[in-house]
């Protein structure tokens, strides 16, 4: 955190000096390492066994916060009796088909009596999720998570030690990730694994406490709620898929149906509102809101798939607005011989960066893949407008969103994101002005109205946030809340999760009361979606009767005299509705849930520590050996997630497992990560002599016993080989990295800076993506980069063709193999 | 050994007849997170060029060293912690630390400047001025941390040729804003203000270390009786001085000339008396 977010870690320090211990889990002594108090080495792509250790010490010793797990989780409900866990299937659940690497979740489901769940809140029924838990998480002895993770047992147990110690109704641990978490085949069981344990320490919904993500750019949570990504909507709509959505009331149907409890019954108000917002006096009731013209998704189009589909020439435009996938996006050279082989190619970007001039200058110009003459694309770079040179709004972690001023306008020909979508919106809906063609519709049916203002006709983004807020359609009045919202077509909004960010005609987000004239909870900066809430699910930071669980932990309660929710947070919950509130039988929507069910978005209001469904790789985190690993997985036969993403490609070759070639060949673990004095792939960086001259070369961090062994000089050259690429760097010897003992055996990490390219920058060198293939988390299609084996020599890497020929040689003696639905299934279950 | 008598208020011997608090900075090591915020603050508010794209391999320090083109310079040090009760295995203690001009009370730069460009504030700080500076590099052997060097490079920067360090940026000062590297600093590592406070907080925070168990924890440049009087910067260390790359015991270069001068004086007046002597003394 230190290391990649130094502001942020402002705050942490503010604790320690408060007297917060701060404990940093890390392949790598780094910067946050540093300021530590307990720092723990672990070996990289093992982060599910040693938090399942502590699980473990938690549910062994009874340690968890009890009140809270029974009345706010599911972990008294009981679940039907076809689930069989990953103990008696070597590593599978119950449900999995080998052909097809997919699970069928209903054996996952809860048991149902008539209309409702069965539950235990004793939580000694044998099936009951409490007890599954405890059973599933019993694998991960201290002895257990030394073998896996490299970390011992007085280690373990000082960390699980404090966290409970940190814990309960009194004190309350925040548990912070960057989203390198999420980069790894279980990247979504990772956090699952980190969410479980603070609803067993009963951390989620309180102050102080929670899942802290940190992303990598300002507004990371802005491009999710209103998405970048292909299978979302704004406001995690889903995306229709073809055959299955064919009907806006199969669409809205599958998000929220009639009968739905918790606030996703509130679907067809959201969706019909988008539409409205959309396509405006188009969208009629007579025509499902014009849901006809949304676009449909047929399966995985996501950013891999389509590099893949690039290079197969499935595709013939691209446009990377302030992103450089040359060098951030893992397999380097998959990316650039996708992009060298389009029709065209938009970059806007602040600087040339590489992937506006791979064909030019990439490393394959050198290898002869890429001929500058003959590569067919045509590359356009427009330059774009910094943050300070456009107005718009950041949304940052905590789900706030902070207006911003244009302090000068963009120099030259710089302009907006906005300026460029808008005007490329309406320069194309002025070509197809008059055509008949009904594909055009969608396009033409827009509302593409947005004012502009001055030389440059620049949009005016406040019209945009009020179009994403939502308005009353017929006078056009913003709307507050996003229980305004109506399915009837009589409001419009572009992202539900938004509204009231103009709450009574104000931009919210522009507000900046000091915080020396507010409480801690600091509600008048900015605004917080939802509503302004700035602790999701805080009915949970009362107990079940709506009284604090501590005076020191108040933060919403229940005040009797008044009949409402009240406290320092805008209440997450119906503000009149009692703690001692039951649902009628029938009800639906947020009425069906109970006064002491705090997780508002799930169908039972409670915390899921066992997910009956929506999770693809299992209904509980268990740990599998990341795609390429040196040693077998020590807990069961299945070695990998068996239902990872992978792509089954010559030019995507993988290694094979410890049980499948030769895995001397790669013998080291590598993983990448940031430089504070860098950013991402470099291109606000490396163009900047300021920054540059601080980290002014790509490089390798070695420990002194690996240095020794393969006679690696401090300063010198070294090659690191992968079936991808080589790549070299300069070396670094450093103390900060050490071996670990792993199953008795010897295991080196190196590490990597990911921040390095080849191209125009002041600084320029090999790119650490490129020793990465494509494989890819099940659920959200997000690249296993974190973690890899490779070899290191040293001394620089060949140039030209001998640099193909050389990472040829490797695949052959590593005996690198096809990736086949039976190599990837591993268990053997009795 | 001399020691300056202490207190001294080097505004007043300045001058300045009733000058307001000195201000210094002190830098506490202990909650530095080497991010180099204040390296590229300093650069960008005082134009301060690039210095070379060099990779040093001195961990994660890349600048070296304090000089013409860097006036805030974060040093790494890694340690090697022999093995504790706990663990049984060796670990790492990663020290970072933000060194800068120490702004003495008694600066030998501005006592050996023969143009008058090195200037006392009345603020007690000391800046070169560019426009009066003529290159000659007296200051340059006199500072005893190294601090103030000669700008050589790039070619074409108006400043070329002069002496340059930090000014404790004394221009935003004047207009009611802090110095850019304790602006930047985002642990508030590096805090800036009046000195007697700043010597205060020092001494608590170092009180505080100490009984939480840091025994290493100590002050720096604090102590108005060492061998420059005090330094307007002041640091929190968790190591000897040497291990961040300060000298141990810095004295003002300029402390004992007075006496060696004098004792010069009375060598030469003794040689004079001599010569003297053997010429006019009594014919043989």
């Amino acid at each position: 955190m230190a290391e990649a977010h130094p502001v942020g870690f402002q705050w942490v320090i503010e604790a320690k000096l408060r007297g917060a211990k701060v404990i940093h889990v890390d392949p790598r002594f780094t910067r946050t390492s540093a300021l530590a108090d307990i720092f723990v080495p672990i070996r990289a792509g093992t982060d599910i066994a040693f938090l399942g250790g502590i699980v473990n010490h938690i549910l062994s010793n009874d340690l968890d916060f009890r009140e809270y797990v029974v009345a706010y989780t599911n972990a008294a409900t009981i679940l039907s009796e076809g689930f069989v866990d990953t103990e008696d299937l070597d590593g599978l659940f119950s449900g999995f088909d080998p052909a097809t690497r997919t699970y069928d979740e209903s054996t996952w489901q809860y048991a149902e009596v008539g209309d409702d769940t069965e539950r235990d809140e004793t939580l000694e029924h044998p099936r009951c999720v409490f007890q599954v838990l405890k059973r599933h998480f019993a694998r991960y002895t201290p002895e257990m998570v030394e073998r896996v993770c490299g970390v011992g047992p007085e280690q373990l147990l000082e960390v699980a030690e404090a966290w409970v110690a940190g814990s309960g109704r009194e004190r309350t641990t925040t548990l912070v990730y960057s989203v390198g978490w999420t980069q790894h085949s279980t990247g979504v069981q990772y956090i699952r694994t980190g969410a479980i344990l603070q609803l067993l320490l009963g951390n989620i919904g309180r102050p102080g406490g929670g899942i802290l993500a940190l992303r990598g750019h300002a507004s990371i949570q802005g491009s999710t709620d209103i998405p970048t990504l292909f299978n979302l909507l704004p406001g995690y709509l889903p995306m229709p898929h073809v055959g299955q959505h064919d009907t806006f009331d199969a669409w809205v149907g599958a998000i929220g149906h009639g009968g739905q409890k918790g606030y996703w019954g509130g679907a067809p108000a959201y969706a019909t509102s988008l539409l409205k917002a959309w396509w405006g006096d188009a969208a009629t009731a007579d025509n499902d809101f014009a849901y006809g013209h949304l676009p449909r998704i047929s399966g995985d189009h996501g950013t891999y798939r389509q590099v893949l589909n690039m290079i197969d020439g499935k595709i013939k435009g691209y446009f990377l607005l302030g992103q450089n996938p040359a060098v951030g996006s893992a397999h380097g050279k998959a990316q650039r011989l996708g992009m060298a082989n389009l029709d065209w190619l938009v970059v806007r970007d602040l600087f040339e960066i590489e992937s506006a001039t791979f064909w030019r200058d990439g490393p394959e110009v050198a290898t002869g893949e890429i001929v500058p003459e003959e590569c067919r694309t045509e590359v356009f770079l427009l330059p774009a407008a910094s943050h300070v040179e456009k107005e718009g709004t950041f949304t940052q972690t905590q789900r706030m969103l902070q207006w911003r001023e244009k302090a000068v306008e963009p120099p030259g020909d710089c302009r907006s994101e906005l300026w460029f979508t808008y005007h490329l919106g309406r320069l194309v809906r002025e070509r197809l002005a008059g055509s008949t063609d009904p594909r055009d519709r969608p396009l033409l049916d827009l509302t593409w109205d947005y004012p502009v203002h001055g030389p440059t006709a620049e949009p005016s983004a406040e019209a945009v946030l009020r179009e994403i807020n939502g308005f009353e359609v017929a006078s056009g009045r913003p709307l507050s809340a996003s229980t305004e919202l109506a399915s009837d077509g009589s409001t419009a909004a572009g992202c539900w999760i938004y509204t009231g960010v103009l709450s009574g005609g104000v931009n919210q987000a522009a507000r900046r009361t000091s915080r020396h004239d507010q409480d801690e909870v600091a509600a008048e900066w900015g605004w917080a979606w939802p509503a302004n809430r700035r602790i999701l699910y805080n009915r949970a930071s009362a107990d079940p009767q709506g009284r604090p669980w501590s005076e020191r932990k108040a933060y919403v309660w229940w005040d009797e005299a008044e009949a409402r929710w009240t406290g320092k947070d805008v209440p997450d919950c119906q503000v009149d509705k009692p703690p001692s509130y039951r649902p009628p039988v029938g009800a639906t929507g947020p009425d069906a849930l109970a006064g002491d069910d705090p997780f508002i978005m799930q169908g039972d209001g409670k915390g899921w520590l066992f997910v009956p469904s929506g999770l693809i790789d299992g209904p509980l985190p268990t740990h599998y050996e990341a795609a390429e690993s040196p040693v077998h997985n020590p807990l069961y036969g299945q070695q990998s997630n068996p239902t990872r993403m992978v792509y089954e490609r010559a030019d995507n070759p993988r290694h094979p497992s410890p049980s499948e070639g030769d895995a001397s060949v790669f013998p080291f673990v590598f993983t990448t990560s940031r430089l504070t004095e860098h950013h991402t792939a470099g291109a606000m960086s490396r163009n900047l002599g300021y920054l540059s001259e601080l980290q002014p070369a790509m490089f390798v961090e070695v420990s002194p016993a690996l240095a020794r062994e393969r006679r690696l000089d401090h300063l010198g050259w070294a090659t690191i080989v992968t079936a991808r690429s080589a790549i070299e760097a300069r070396v670094l010897v450093t103390e900060r990295l050490r071996p670990l003992r792993v199953e008795g055996r010897t295991i080196h990490q190196v590490w990597l800076p990911y921040h390095w390219g080849v191209g125009a920058a002041l600084t320029s060198g090999d790119s650490a993506n490129d020793l990465i293939g494509v494989s890819l988390d099940p659920n959200v299609l997000i690249q296993d980069s974190k973690v890899g084996t490779c070899d290191v020599q040293p001394g620089r890497r060949p140039t030209g063709p001998a640099l193909l020929e050389l990472v040829a040689r490797y695949r052959g003696r590593a005996g690198v193999v096809q990736a086949t639905p039976e190599r990837i299934v591993t268990a053997r279950p009795r | 050994m001399t020691r300056f008598p202490p207190p001294c208020d080097p505004a007043v011997e300045a001058g300045y007849p009733e000058p307001p608090a000195r201000v210094g900075f002190f830098t506490d090591t202990s909650i530095c997170i080497g991010c180099k915020a204040c390296e590229v603050a300093c650069k960008e508010w005082n134009g301060v060029p690039v210095d070379g794209l060099e990779l040093l391999g001195m961990s994660y320090d890349n600048t070296g060293a304090l000089g013409a083109n860097t006036w805030r310079h974060v040093a790494f040090i890694e340690q090697r912690v022999p093995a504790g009760a706990a663990t049984g295995q060796d670990s790492v203690r990663w020290l970072m630390s933000s060194d800068v001009c120490k702004h003495c009370t008694h600066a030998a730069c501005l006592d050996v400047c023969p143009t008058g460009s090195l200037l006392r504030t009345e603020l007690g700080t000391v800046v070169v001025q560019d426009d009066i500076c003529n290159g000659c590099g007296y200051c340059i052997p006199a500072c005893p941390y190294g601090v103030i060097d000669q700008r050589r490079s790039p070619a074409g920067d108006r400043n070329v040729g002069l002496a340059q360090k930090c000014t404790l940026c004394y221009d935003r000062i004047g207009g009611g804003l802090e110095p850019a590297c304790a602006t930047a600093c985002p642990t508030d590592s590096i805090q800036f203000g009046p000195l007697d406070e700043l010597r205060q907080r020092a001494a608590e925070r170092v009180a505080t270390l100490h009984a939480a168990g840091v025994t290493d924890a100590r002050l720096y440049g604090e102590d108005p009786g060492d061998g420059v009087g005090g330094t307007g910067s002041v640091f929190l260390l968790l190591d000897e001085p040497e291990v961040y790359g300060l000298p141990p015991d810095p004295v003002c270069t300029t402390r004992d000339l007075p006496a060696m001068w004098r004792r010069a004086g009375l060598a030469a007046a003794a040689m004079v008396t001599l010569v003297a002597a053997a010429f006019l003394g009594p014919p043989r």
